[in-house]
């Protein structure tokens, strides 16, 4: 058995357990310690990611494979950043305790297992962990109302969500007879011989894991816990909790259910459209900035899954690329909203950020670089991600959903105008408070790369197409 | 870069980007608020006009007699897609690249004294725009003249927004989502080439058959692009409004070389590529020209402000220009882009002439006017000037286009040309109105019995304008050569692919 397969996650649930006893017997308040302790852990873990095998592992349990490595340093690089912007963020508030980078750590593992998960019990473990500990993080002011409640409605529907993939994971088992992703694949072979029975499976699954990733019909819960929650841990939940539950989707599409493609492909078509249409118009009478960007989290996941129903690599690859900008990008926008701070309180309103070019041009233009690329204007990195996943539209010829894509996609650059135009045309509202130098450096570093991605794409679309490549080589081969 | 081109250097990548340097210089600056305007100013129009001046070199070096892309530069970028940076200029381009050059630093200069706030990222802005106006007529790969084309947008949308007049925020949010409305289908029409060709080098989709049905589509989606960037009628209504609040310079960059973005794409990318489709909408573009030609210069007729009644005309010319397009002959097609060149000269200087009365009276309405002539001998001439371009007086740069262009009308079908015709005889009655009105008459208002003269800022802003109308009146083939070997060509493949048509005999069939 090579147990080395896993040794990031094994690294990184370790440093976690150890990083918390270190903060218990600490004295003095130790967050800041801590959480530098927890970026290098990470930073540790990607190296081993990168150094990692290729293969599968633990009796056909945990595979690691290009993909899963691509997810697996995207999630890093979400948790990572959000550690960053917890620091300045958490002390503000009053909330800065040891416990929330260990909480981030902890998370990550569970995602990471997601992205290697060949079992659907596997899937289930990692999911598990990684909502655990965000439910901890959505109620981590446990002294405001509003956290509290962004914690328990997230735990509560959280929970009937897992119960769904449950169900459905059980369906699976009882028409197919295997957890295994190669065994289920061996047994479901014939497109037209899939079963009512497991078809429902596939239903119940793809339900559980489109509420993680708040897909249209699942996403009631996303604006209220986007709002309520800490803004440090929004930040955190719509960067890498957003990556893991769309790879392991991708993971169980075309790996056990990859013969039956044409069963869950007007499901995903139906999702798409569903999130992009919603995403897109109810974003528009946001006064909230969190809210506003909870529902244009639910569009572009609506775009991502455009990759996803076009069946092909190209649209896994598609995917790769939308979900590589979208975390860094969103990162970056969150760095800026985190800045949104008046006399010691944080300020969440659109019309705060009136005239902000004046007082403080480089926030807005940053700001400015993060929103025309989520509109997916040129030459932006968001553009590409949502380039590449209508080409994959076209290719596979489903017009249909490319059109009404790109024009959901001018309805939703309404509304990223809209905070622009109150950033440079509006008159100035009062200065923000001086933000903290690891705000200004994630806003810089993402905003840079936002920028800047299309001067060198070719290693971040040949990455994406290798590790696209592997998973079609994973679920097929075996 | 793989080969030498003929300048011996990167000239269209150093033009290009250039400006991205001087925006690197403002972003340094340091000091009072006084002290940056000022020196933003001066870095700006310093490199502008030094981009200007390395620009000449494509003038000097163009080989005339060269159908196809000189001046080619190729870099890897993504080696995956089949997709590289390539940028080159034929007849077609080459003019609407120094026409951009040339505008900038004048639109800089424009706005010397009448921009007031935020100096720095102004001129910021222009730099930016000029980058992408520049790599969109220069770019020879279509993925990357998508990306310049879209980003002309961000610029355009901040400059309007920002710096524009009390209804700007609603303008420029119009002009924003109306283009991107239409570019996104030309987006998926982009998707679906290259799709089929493997790459979007545009010499090689040049000559990448696509079925009739596949044309009639792609033609579409081009169509909405492009009909709302020259802008056609009916989709013309954010012009106005995006003239009537952008400042002087945003007014002059629209007129004079955003709004030829439109007619570019159709000679760049769906006459030449989509033969079949053009030549089976062609009618449908002749009817939507001659409206614009002759319902907008109506409603110009009508207008209170003088931006307005501009930008009505601009639509009316560039309906002249769609009629030249879709003629398929050469007459036609060289008579829309020299009347482009024309327009972009001339529009842009009557945006100035806006301006410059503009600064001193802060209206635009007509009626506050009249007499000026009096007390503004320089402007009245200069106005008079462009006035007469205008209406295309012959010896002026609007006579030739507009002639080319009905003599190619004429070549399709009588109507046609009679129609356009009509337009020009509209456009001389709005124009004139508009000068008297403005112009002559007796001073009545008290403001305008102090009111100055060109200063000598202004002088040279219109130098290079009036003389280069004059020449493009006076000596058109110094221009026309430039274009003459690859319209000749396109007009050629044009035919062929049609008689090729119309050997298969389900295209007859479908056509019908």
């Amino acid at each position: 058995m090579n147990w080395s397969l896993a040794a990031p996650e094994i690294f990184l649930a370790v440093a976690a357990m150890a990083i918390l006893v270190f903060g218990v017997v600490q004295k003095r308040d130790s967050t800041v310690i801590c959480t530098m302790l927890a970026l290098a852990a990470m930073g540790i873990t990607a190296v081993l990611v990168i150094g990692a095998g290729s293969a599968t592992g633990y009796e056909g349990l945990f595979v690691s494979d290009a993909f899963a490595k691509f997810a697996k340093l995207l999630i890093l690089a979400g948790a990572g950043l959000s550690a960053v912007l917890a620091l300045g963020y958490n002390e503000r508030q009053h909330i800065a305790r040891f416990e929330f980078p260990v909480l981030i750590m902890l998370s990550a593992v569970g995602m990471m297992v997601m992205a290697s998960a060949f079992n659907l019990m596997t899937l289930y473990m990692g999911l598990e962990l990684q909502s655990l500990a965000i439910y901890v993080l959505a109620a981590f002011a446990r002294e405001e109302l509003r956290s509290a409640e962004a914690g328990l409605k997230y735990f509560v529907l959280s929970a009937l969500a897992s119960g769904l993939l449950l169900y459905g994971i059980s369906l699976t088992y009882g028409f197919s007879g295997s957890m295994d992703f190669a065994h289920i694949a061996q047994a479901v072979t014939d497109p037209a011989g899939a079963g009512t029975g497991l078809i429902v499976g596939i239903a119940f699954i793809i339900a559980g894991l489109a509420f993680k990733l708040s897909a249209v019909p699942f996403h009631m819960w996303t604006p209220d816990v986007y709002e309520g929650a800490p803004t440090s841990v929004t930040a955190f939940m719509s960067t890498a909790p957003k990556v893991a539950p769309f790879v392991v989707l991708m993971r169980v599409m075309f790996g056990p259910f990859g013969h039956v493609a044409i069963e869950w492909q007007p499901i995903i078509v139906l999702v798409a459209i569903a999130s992009m249409l919603l995403g897109s118009f109810a974003a528009i009478a946001q006064q909230n900035i969190k809210r506003l960007m909870a529902y244009s989290s639910i569009g572009h996941m609506g775009y991502a899954l455009i990759g996803l129903a076009a069946g092909t690599e190209a649209g896994v690859r598609g995917v790769l690329v939308y979900l590589l900008t979208y975390v860094v990008m969103s990162a970056g926008a969150f760095a800026c909203i985190i800045a949104m701070r008046r006399r010691g309180l944080a300020a969440e309103k659109i019309s705060d950020l009136g005239g902000l070019a004046r007082n403080d041009l480089a926030l807005a233009v940053l700001m400015a670089i993060f929103m025309f690329s989520m509109a997916g204007i040129p030459p932006m990195a968001g553009f590409f991600g949502k380039f590449m996943v209508f080409r994959a539209a076209v290719e596979a010829n489903m017009w249909a959903l490319a059109v009404i894509g790109v024009l959901t996609s001018v309805v939703g650059c309404f509304y990223y105008l809209r905070v622009i135009k109150v950033m440079f045309f509006d008159n100035a509202e009062e200065v923000f408070d001086a933000r903290s130098g690891s705000l200004s450096f994630v806003a810089m570093a993402t905003g840079i790369f936002t920028l800047a991605f299309f001067l060198f794409p070719a290693p971040f679309l040949g990455a994406a197409a290798q590790a696209a490549k592997s998973l079609f080589a994973t679920s097929l081969v075996q | 870069m793989n080969d030498i081109n003929e300048a011996g250097f990167p000239v269209l990548s150093l033009v290009t980007f250039l400006p991205l340097l001087g925006v690197a210089i403002l972003i340094t600056l340091r000091g009072d608020e006084a002290a940056v305007a000022a020196n933003a100013r001066w870095t700006a129009l310093w490199t502008s006009l030094i981009n200007f001046g390395i620009s000449l070199i494509l003038w000097t070096k163009f080989d005339l007699h060269e159908p196809g892309y000189q001046f080619v530069e190729f870099a890897k970028w993504l080696p995956d897609f089949g997709v590289a940076y390539r940028m080159g200029v034929d007849g077609i381009s080459v003019l609407f690249v120094l026409l951009a050059t040339l505008l900038t630093p004048i639109c800089i200069l424009a706005s010397w004294d009448s921009v007031k706030s935020r100096v720095r990222e102004y001129m910021a802005a222009f730099l930016i725009l000029e980058t992408m106006m520049v790599g969109m007529f220069a770019a020879a790969d279509f993925l990357l003249f998508y990306m310049f084309f879209e980003g002309v947008l961000i610029p355009m949308y901040l400059i309007i927004g920002i710096w524009g007049g009390p209804r700007r925020v609603y303008a420029s949010i119009k002009f924003f989502l109306y283009t991107f409305a239409g570019s996104v289908l030309m987006l998926l029409a982009l998707l679906a080439m290259w799709n089929q060709a493997g790459t979007t080098d545009i010499s090689v989709l040049l000559h990448t058959p696509f079925t009739y049905r596949m044309q009639f589509w792609l033609f579409l989606a081009f169509f909405a692009s492009f009909a709302v960037k020259v802008p056609m009628w009916p989709v013309h209504t954010w012009l106005p409004d995006a003239h009537v609040e952008a400042p002087t310079a945003g007014s002059v960059i629209l007129a004079g070389v955003l709004l030829k973005m439109g007619a570019y794409g159709f000679l760049r990318f769906s006459v030449p590529m989509l033969p079949l489709a053009s030549a089976h909408f062609a009618p449908l573009m002749f009817s939507l020209g001659v409206i614009a030609v002759v319902y907008t210069s109506l409603v110009a007729l009508a207008q209170e402000d003088m931006k307005k009644l501009i930008a009505y005309s601009s639509v009316a010319h560039m309906g002249v220009v769609v009629i030249g397009i879709f003629t398929f002959n050469v007459q036609g097609i060289d008579g829309a882009l020299f009347q482009m060149i024309s327009h972009g000269v001339v529009s842009a200087s009557l945006f100035l002439c806006v301006g410059v009365v503009y600064d001193r009276i802060h209206t635009r309405e007509i009626a506050r006017y009249g007499g000026l002539g009096d007390r503004m001998p320089l402007y009245a001439f200069a106005f008079m000037l462009f006035t007469m371009a205008s209406i295309g007086l012959p010896g002026t740069s609007g006579f030739v286009g507009e002639f080319l262009v009905l003599v190619g009308a004429f070549q399709v079908n009588i109507w046609l040309a009679l129609l356009g015709s009509f337009g020009m005889v509209l456009g001389a009655a709005y124009m004139l109105y508009l000068y008297r009105r403005i112009i002559f008459g007796k001073i009545v208002r008290p403001d305008l019995r102090a009111i100055l003269d060109l200063s000598p800022r202004e002088v040279a802003i219109f130098a290079p304008l009036a003389g280069l109308t004059l020449w493009l009146g006076i000596y058109p083939s110094s221009f026309t050569g430039f274009f003459d070997a690859t319209v000749g060509a396109m007009v050629q493949s044009h035919q062929q692919a049609i008689n090729l048509a119309h050997h298969v005999t389900d295209f007859a069939g479908i056509a019908r």
